[in-house]
């Protein structure tokens, strides 16, 4: 309980400090401070707008960019755009799923979590593959598997 | 003088007002456009893309783009066509073809189309997705939602949002699983939804319906009966759909579409299995079955003697504001020439009585000054002492639509009720000092010359007096009294005085006091002050709490005068009355409600007849109210269902629910409408103008109506206001009294170029205290009032099993440091006390309410709030103050 009543206070903080009364601009920045949005995060910034809930609500699943659910600490996002899918993006995400059982979309496995994403602006490098923002190319499943274990193993050093 | 344009299309030439749409000249020529997101009541959204029209060779949505000069508008091409049935067919690519077994059936606004436009095969059915595979939701009372069936058009979402002003759905998701939901998808009934239904009356397809009316007829085998709803005061006009004898769904209401939970999910109770379908007389602790003969006659001895042994005035008669006029008229006509007694009230006595004798000091006359339909251009509006939205739900929606546009609104009321979120000035006053807060309006715009002088030297006296009394009442004075922050005041005093066109509206929050009519005429003042009377969406307008209250009040089942506000005191009014119904009428006023149950106390009134009023929750201090209808030597009570009350009847008489018979109600707007009869009363059941005119002719005084259009009739010839009513021209929308002829059109205003009494009478008006104020022993003001899904004292909606379950039970708002203070926590049980009774609620701690003041609705029977309540009257009106006593709160153990 106390811990929604600080994220609350986050939110309204983080509201207070914008000038901007743009309800894109107010949700990435709630994202960029969580992670994701929260529902209170969501209702904070409609009060803050005077807007209903639901419009904000429908702004937020509308944009591929923004999350409801708490993302991992690391960010896997595999590339299924056209170019990627033509040199075999598909085996790299079901590699993932198969060696260790990252699915996409689903809540984040021991801090990561995994996205598909439609082109990332690097098809020449296809497949891709973007880790924490730093895109990995020309891949292979096995490759793939590899730089997730590296995660893990950082994480654990 | 608006503007006109000139345009022609398919070749018609149409002229429009400047800034029409292209589909609304079109319909103005008879052209009818294809359209599917577009609803006249709600902005245009041009997202269905069939009402496109081709202009010069260009594509346009025909209900976003305006009609211009000289335009040349083709509206059935064959690219048009060629289009539409493209624009159709991706539609029912997504839409499930189970039309067999869709409610909408006949209905649908799709099928029609695809109909229309022969429709047989589909090139773009494609996989499924999720919307297609979103299962159906039921998680409500009333409303079902299957998304597969939504084509997206936004209708439902622009009416939550534009006329029901919640904005609960909205579009979400993204391309194929786009779905209009709530936020975060939740079930409607953990919103702030009010369950109103205006995004089921419009929705094209079977998306959303009303869930009770699956599988109970399909549109075609329905029939339709036109009547008025018998909740509230708004008056709404609405349309029964009916399977044989069964009410299958409700249509209509304000503009065509507009209703609130109660109104268009909560008729059911007239089907209800324990409605009364026999006459009833008591045998020891119980009831028999009789025949209306014998009940009829055992009424009739037991009155007669009763009259013979004590006299007339023994007896005592409820009408109701729940029966038509005609039967009121009736019922009075009974009490008085019959028994031959002025003891003849109801329970407008316990709500607006105060209006009544206030306005009739003030102006002449005591009903709603304007019409619901202008507050729309009122520029600020002052709601005080009404919870609008949830007693008079349409009423509520002007009001928020107003504010979207522009308007000012003023909420003056100690608790956070709905309104007060959007308000520009949310003032709360101490309860029960609401003569002070008025008269420091009127004093700081007396002071800044923000009153408007000429209306007030021409229209109106004794001004100076009245200028004298409010001198005093300076900010700092009345923030001493109210608790209102003298700054406030002065800003939404100042707000008012500057309004071009200022509506006043107020309920029980200001009537039901011992100061009741001092507060009704402190309002007065305020309006003569800044001229905002006699004007289109200015006025004084006192919102009737029930469907046929302001009707009750008209045809005078009141002590003091005849139908029509005519003086019981003039000769010349009672010699009229007297030759037509050729019988003398006693002259002495007669007792008002809670006069009546005093007097039965005491032994004064031995018998009573009670109409379809229940004042064992309705009325204040319930023990009291107990024990004197134990002490009565008889009380007939004529209702629909067994109450808190018929328990204390010899005899119980069975009476015809609202849509079983015909007959008029009258809406707060002073809109006299038809009610007309839908299907036959329950077992023996009668209207009660039928058990009125029987009664009446077994003591001796043969009424002989054949139907209540020959009773209204009777009423035109006797009451001025009525005069131009009859049943011929109440067909459609009604008339709105003062109809003193049959050409005359009705008033929507009142009070143009003259008051009723002459002169608008300035009354100076001085704060006195309440009855009662919290003291040591008991520390907090109890305040009562109501909650939008029940009516009264759920008689009828108790029985209505959506509305049980969304509010299920009673409960006292406590705020959180009251909370704190007496230990109590939100949702526990709490014993609250008055020096006249006890109830246990459970408690809701919110900040609704200030410090030191609890809420509690009184609705509800089992833990009735008038336990509690004070029977101190107003001195002039007899209103006992239901908005002030003095309570305890304490933790009950579980």
């Amino acid at each position: 309980m106390e811990g929604k009543k600080d994220l609350r206070e986050k939110v309204r903080e983080l509201l207070a400090e914008q000038a901007s009364r743009s309800l894109i601009l107010l949700l990435q920045r709630i994202q960029d401070h969580f992670g994701y949005l929260p529902p209170e995060g969501l209702e904070e910034v409609a009060k803050h707008l005077k807007l209903p809930v639901s419009r904000v609500y429908g702004v937020a699943t509308f944009y591929a960019q923004f999350s409801l659910s708490p993302k991992g600490k690391h960010l896997v996002q595999v590339c299924q755009g056209t170019a990627c899918h033509v040199q075999g993006g598909r085996a790299i995400l079901e590699a993932l799923v198969r060696e260790l059982d990252l699915r996409p979309e689903e809540p984040p496995k021991s801090g990561i979590s995994v996205e598909v994403v439609r082109c990332v602006g690097c098809c020449s490098l296809a497949p891709v593959m973007v880790v924490d923002g730093v895109a990995h190319g020309r891949l292979t499943p096995e490759r793939a598997v590899e730089i997730v274990k590296e995660l893990y193993a950082a994480d654990n050093r | 003088m608006e503007k006109l344009v000139k345009l022609r299309i398919d070749g018609r030439e149409v002229e429009v007002p400047e800034g029409t749409t292209i589909l609304r000249a079109a319909e103005a020529a008879g052209i009818e456009i294809p359209h599917l997101c577009y609803h006249p009541e709600l902005s245009p959204a041009g997202a269905c893309r069939l009402c496109l029209v081709e202009v010069d060779g260009r594509l346009l949505t025909a209900c976003y783009h305006r009609a211009e000069e000289g335009m040349e508008v083709h509206t059935d091409t064959e690219r048009l066509r060629r289009l539409r049935r493209l624009t159709l067919e991706l539609i029912l690519s997504d839409h499930p073809m189970d039309c067999l077994t869709c409610e909408k059936n006949g209905s649908c606004e799709l099928q029609r189309y695809a109909y229309e436009f022969g429709l047989e095969e589909n090139r773009f059915i494609g996989p499924h997705h999720a919307r297609k595979e979103a299962p159906p939701r039921e998680d409500n009372p009333f409303i079902r939602y299957e998304p597969e069936k939504c084509i997206l058009c936004g209708r439902c979402v622009r009416a939550c949002d534009e006329v029901q002003g919640r904005g609960i759905l909205d579009f979400a998701f993204r391309g194929f699983s786009t779905r209009v939901t709530t936020a975060f998808d939740k079930a409607l009934t953990e919103t702030d939804c009010e369950l109103c239904g205006q995004c089921v009356a419009v929705c094209p397809t079977g998306a959303l319906t009303e869930k009770e009316r699956r599988f109970r007829g399909r549109e075609w085998e329905l029939r339709e009966v036109e009547t008025v709803c018998p909740f509230c005061g708004c008056g709404c006009r609405i349309t029964l759909h009916l399977k044989g004898n069964r009410i299958v769904k409700v249509s209509g209401g304000y503009r065509g579409f507009r209703l609130c939970v109660k109104g268009r999910f909560g008729l059911s109770f007239v089907h209800r299995e324990d409605r009364l379908r026999a006459p009833l007389i008591r045998e020891g602790d119980r009831f028999r079955e009789a025949s209306w003969d014998e009940a009829l006659e055992f009424v009739a001895k037991k009155i007669r003697e009763i009259k013979e042994k004590y006299g007339p005035d023994a007896i005592a008669g409820l009408a109701s504001a729940k029966c038509t006029n005609e039967e009121n008229y009736l019922f009075q006509k009974f009490m008085r020439v019959v028994i031959g007694t002025n003891n003849v009230d109801h329970c407008a006595r316990l709500c607006h009585a105060p209006t009544v004798a206030g306005l009739v000091q003030a102006f002449g006359s005591g009903a709603m000054t304007n019409s619901i339909d202008e507050i729309l251009d009122a520029d600020c509006i002052l709601v005080t002492g009404s919870n609008t939205s949830e007693a008079h739900p349409i009423v509520a929606q002007e009001i928020r639509r107003a504010v979207r546009r522009g308007a000012t609104l003023i909420v003056v009321d100690p608790r956070r009720i709905e309104l007060a979120e959007i308000a520009r000035f949310h003032l709360r006053q101490r309860p029960g000092t609401d003569v002070a807060w008025i008269n420091g309006f009127c004093h700081v715009i007396l002071r800044e010359g923000l009153w408007d002088r000429e209306f007030v030297e021409e229209r109106c006296e004794n001004f100076e007096e009245f200028a004298r009394t409010v001198e005093r009442y300076t900010p700092e004075y009345v923030e001493e009294i109210t608790g209102i922050p003298a700054r406030l005041l002065v800003e939404a005093a100042r707000a008012f005085g500057k309004a071009e066109r200022g509506m006043i509206f107020y309920a029980m929050g200001l009537t039901q006091h011992t100061s009741g009519t001092d507060n009704v005429l402190a309002i007065a003042n305020l309006a003569m002050l800044t001229g905002n009377v006699g004007r289109r969406s200015t006025g004084v307008n006192p919102l009737r709490g029930q469907n046929n209250v302001q009707g009750a009040c008209d045809m005078a089942a009141l002590p003091n005068v005849l139908p029509g506000y005519q003086k019981l005191s003039d000769p010349g009014v009672r010699e009229k009355f007297e030759r037509a119904w050729g019988r003398g009428i006693p002259r002495k006023p007669g007792l008002t409600v809670v006069e009546m149950f005093r007097a039965a106390e005491e032994g004064k009134v031995k018998a009573m007849v009670i109409m379809g009023e229940n004042p064992m929750v309705s009325d204040p201090d319930i023990q009291h109210v107990a024990e004197a209808l134990e002490k009565l030597e008889f009380l007939v009570v004529i209702d629909i269902f067994p109450n808190e009350t018929t328990r204390y009847a010899d005899v119980i008489l069975p009476a015809a629910s609202f849509a079983e018979k015909d007959g008029t109600f009258t809406s707060t707007e002073r809109r006299v409408q038809r009610i007309r009869t839908a299907f036959d009363p329950p077992g023996e059941a009668k209207p009660d103008w039928e058990i009125l005119c029987e009664l009446s002719a077994r003591l001796g005084y043969p009424m002989g109506y054949k139907h209540p259009r020959e009773i209204m009739d009777e009423i035109a010839s006797l009451v001025p206001i009525y005069g131009g009513i009859s049943y011929e021209r109440l067909e459609g929308e009604g008339l709105q009294w003062p109809c003193p002829s049959p050409d005359h059109p009705g008033t929507p205003f009142l009070h143009k170029d003259r008051f009723p009494r002459g002169k608008g009478r300035f009354h100076p008006v001085e704060y006195r205290d309440p009855d009662e104020y919290p003291d040591e022993e008991y520390p907090l003001i109890l305040t009562t009032g109501r909650v939008l899904y029940h009516f009264h004292s759920r008689t009828m909606t108790g029985r209505v099993k959506g509305l049980q379950e969304l509010s299920p039970e009673a409960y006292v708002e406590v705020n959180p440091v009251d909370a704190e203070r007496y230990g109590i926590e939100d949702g526990a049980r709490v014993r609250v006390s008055s020096r006249r009774g006890s109830i246990e609620v459970v408690a809701r701690v919110t900040a609704r309410v200030p410090q030191g003041t609890v809420f509690i609705p009184f609705h509800f029977g089992e833990a009735a709030a008038n336990r509690l309540t004070n029977p101190a009257l107003d001195p002039i009106s007899k209103i006992p103050e239901y908005k002030v006593c003095a309570v305890k709160l304490e933790p009950v153990s579980p």
